[in-house]
């Protein structure tokens, strides 16, 4: 059964076909068939925002927060160049989204036209996939595709660039099918025997460890209540990188913290002396390893990831498995019921023994104060306040992002949205008007700096069209934190161009954007007025003015082990900290 | 090691490897492999491509890449993933292979030595089974195909006797036997 349409209502059709309730997006010269398609119809909502990188990470926010695949609308030229940071930050953190960009038409490619570029050639190096689509005949095909290679395997972006004429051209439009793609058959359950082998290398464990990411969340909610089964059954630690925050429950005894450069000790050391490592869809970031020679020099290592090119590029391991995350641990959790493992209770009371030992250090403690807010505190408060009341939360990225991910604890899979592996500015606050749009009845907080929000500042303006209830809150510290930290550690304190000079007044600012402003500078106060943020029906900038020259520990140092951390109470130089070569790192 | 975060703790030797890379014929394609070399910072010594099965629009591309084992790997991972990828072949690692390829080589005669070196020229492309396909009074222009080691030594040859350009296709390869990819 196919129907006779325009290539622009295929596009449409498409997405209502594809469960597709909202895209977000931008209009423009070579996408206004398409415009016109999204006018004549009720079933997909556009969402108007003010920035084609906006449209991206709040697609990123919905995907994220929903596991649906996330969808953007923008034109040719610079509606396609301006998408391309939102597309490399959803590559770099698995996100699955679909950005249908407008070209000129097909006999004017390549002739330097109006608002043309070469986006497929742009975009190649930032998609999964790209496509051209330059007959009407293949779009039906290119649209159906699009989500199946999005969502399967290792999630990613892929774009979809239809020249005017096309979108004007009439075609035969057909529904998705379950026909297998032509090529692209990810591996999604692991090898059996491989999988016996990892159990039964657990099972004989003395310091095991879990080290679960992003992979987690991307496998879906099964994945997660999956790993909960599979680390209470075993008794194992376990720790997780930024982008797998949620997937195991954070009040859990358990649950070791975040490791990385920002990590708990006790996750860092955990991972530094175990004698078995299981990495659950987490693929070895160098945020998480430090320094690769020195990386968990007694362990066997276990990883298992649906993306073979992960296996092996960073850390060897001794035991891949390539599969889905769910599928793998489900298959862990029977595995272990049928073995029924005699624990070793001895060394798992030396393990958990070491473990409560570096968790004693409090890794995560910070001197309070009475006159002024600590950053670790505010956000420390702002967790408390918001616990239990349907919270998802979005960063920014830099000191704010570490301090959340240290302070606020997430009970659940997809309820923290953050960029990871590009370390995006400007993520957070449009990435919060996605979440807020799936979920119009959560309390959605997008922990932000002062400098960072100023990158997609535009997006409150969509927050307020919109009437999405977003809280903007703004760790304020007059400095890009992260970057100032860095000069300390690595340039002599000459803090060069870090300094956030002829900053808005947020509060009034707030106001612009028909949003409700609230300054608190005073400890005291922070309770009363992040309640307040809170009950506000209305999106809010909060301006939380704290410490500025307040350091992000603990940390392991560029070109350093998981066990040479720096702790928050380290008293020395700390420009003496990291050696030439070290400072070399990113 | 790959990572700037850490010292190589043990060297590991560099392979020459041919993968041969059966993808969609597709806009885009080969921008899409050549690319994921350059954008990795992996070698390309050799690369050729044509359809090799219009009806199912079927390209096959031959690279020739040099890396150590890990590095090799990874190649195979980062090509199999890319979405127009059917299937990448290992071609050395999966046995006995032949490579061949082909050069054009412009060679020219000028001065006292003229004849001597036009003989010299004529004889070497006999024992290397190399065709003249062009003359001229003072210059050949040679077709030879051969493994790449043969063209190497042909063309250093020539080198001596007045060469002037060449254009090679890179290398072509086929696993020995009965059997297909």
């Amino acid at each position: 059964m196919s129907e006779t349409m325009t290539g622009a209502e295929m596009i449409i059709r498409a997405l209502q076909d594809q469960g597709v309730e909202h895209i977000f997006g931008y209009p423009g010269g070579a996408v206004l068939p398409i415009y016109d398609a999204i006018f004549q119809q009720d079933k997909v909502k556009h969402i108007l925002v003010r920035h084609e990188q906006g449209a991206v990470h709040a697609a990123e926010g919905y995907a994220r927060s929903t596991g649906k695949v996330g969808c953007v609308l923008v034109t040719s030229g610079p509606g396609a160049t301006n998408a391309v940071t939102g597309l490399t930050d959803a590559l770099l953190d698995s996100i699955p989204v679909i950005v249908f960009t407008g070209q000129v038409p097909t006999y004017l490619i390549g002739s330097d036209a109006f608002q043309e570029c070469d986006t497929v050639g742009i975009t190649r190096h930032c998609t999964k996939h790209n496509y051209l689509v330059k007959r009407i005949e293949d779009l039906p095909r290119v649209l159906h595709e699009a989500f199946y290679v999005a969502a399967n395997g290792r999630p990613g972006p892929v774009v979809i660039d239809v020249p005017k004429d096309v979108q004007f051209a009439k075609g035969k439009y057909s529904r998705p099918t379950n026909a297998e793609h032509k090529t692209y058959h990810p591996k999604v359950d692991g090898d059996l025997a491989q999988i016996e082998r990892a159990v039964d290398l657990m099972m004989k464990a003395k310091r095991p460890i879990f080290y679960t990411g992003g992979g987690v969340i991307n496998a879906g909610p099964a994945a997660s209540a999956a790993l909960r089964e599979l680390v209470r059954m075993t008794g194992f630690p376990i720790t997780s990188t930024l982008m797998g925050l949620g997937a195991y429950p954070a009040s859990d005894p358990q649950w070791l913290g975040m490791l990385g450069m920002h990590g708990t000790y006790e996750a860092n050391m955990a991972m530094h002396d175990c004698d078995v490592m299981i990495n659950i869809g987490a693929r070895f970031d160098d945020r998480i390893t430090g320094r690769i020679d020195a990386f968990s020099p007694k362990s066997k290592k276990i990883h298992v990831d649906i993306d073979p090119s992960s296996i092996n590029k960073i850390v060897k391991v001794d035991l891949p498995i390539i599969g889905d995350a769910g599928r793998v641990l489900s298959e862990m959790v029977r595995l272990w019921k049928e073995k029924k493992p005699k624990a070793d209770a001895e060394a798992s009371k030396a393990w958990w023994g070491q473990i409560s030992a570096w968790r004693a250090r409090n890794s995560l403690a910070y001197k309070c104060s009475e006159t002024e807010i600590k950053p670790q505190y505010a956000i420390e408060r702002l967790y408390a306040l918001t616990k239990g009341k349907n919270a998802y939360f979005t960063t920014e990225v830099g000191q704010h992002q570490m301090w959340a991910a240290q302070f606020l604890h997430f009970e659940e899979p997809n309820r923290w949205m953050t960029s990871g592996g590009l370390g995006t500015m400007g993520y957070g606050l449009p990435a919060a008007v996605g979440v807020q749009q799936a979920h119009p009845d959560a309390l959605v907080v997008c922990v932000a700096g002062e400098a960072s929000v100023l990158m997609n500042m535009q997006e409150m303006s969509t927050a307020a069209q919109y009437k999405l209830p977003i809280k903007v809150f703004i760790l304020n510290n007059e400095y890009m934190g992260m970057v100032r930290q860095w000069q300390e550690l690595l340039h002599g304190g000459r803090y060069s161009n870090s300094y956030s000079e002829a900053l808005p007044d947020f509060v009034k600012l707030a106001e612009a954007y028909h949003a409700k402003g609230i300054r608190c500078s005073d400890p005291k106060e922070l309770d009363a007025k992040i309640q307040e943020m809170i009950d506000y029906d209305g999106p809010v900038i909060f301006d939380c003015l704290v410490t500025k020259e307040e350091n992000c520990f603990p940390m392991i140092p560029s070109g350093k082990a998981h066990n040479e951390m720096i702790l928050p109470d380290f008293s020395g130089d700390t420009g003496e900290i990291i050696d030439a070569k070290g400072k070399q790192l990113v | 090691m790959l990572s700037p975060y850490s010292d190589p703790t043990f060297r590991q030797t560099n392979e020459r490897r041919t993968l041969a890379i059966v993808v969609d014929n597709e806009p885009g394609v080969l921008a899409r492999i050549a690319g994921m070399f350059s954008g990795r910072g992996y070698n390309i010594e050799s690369l050729t491509v044509s359809e090799t099965e219009h009806e199912k629009h079927v390209s096959r591309i031959t690279v020739v890449t040099r890396g150590t084992a890990q590095i090799i790997d990874q190649i195979k991972a980062q090509l199999n993933r890319l979405v127009p990828v059917h299937r990448v072949v290992d071609l050395t690692l999966s046995g006995a292979n032949i490579e061949r390829e082909l050069a054009l080589v412009k060679v020219r005669q000028d001065g006292p030595d003229r004849s001597e070196h036009r003989m010299e020229a004529l004889r070497l492309a006999t024992a290397f089974g190399a065709k003249p396909i062009d003359a001229t009074l003072n210059s050949f222009i040679f077709e030879i195909a051969g493994a790449a080691d043969d063209v190497d030594r042909f063309i250093a040859l020539m080198a001596n006797i007045g060469l002037v350009e060449v254009a090679r296709t890179g290398a072509a390869a086929i696993s020995r036997g009965a059997d297909g990819l």
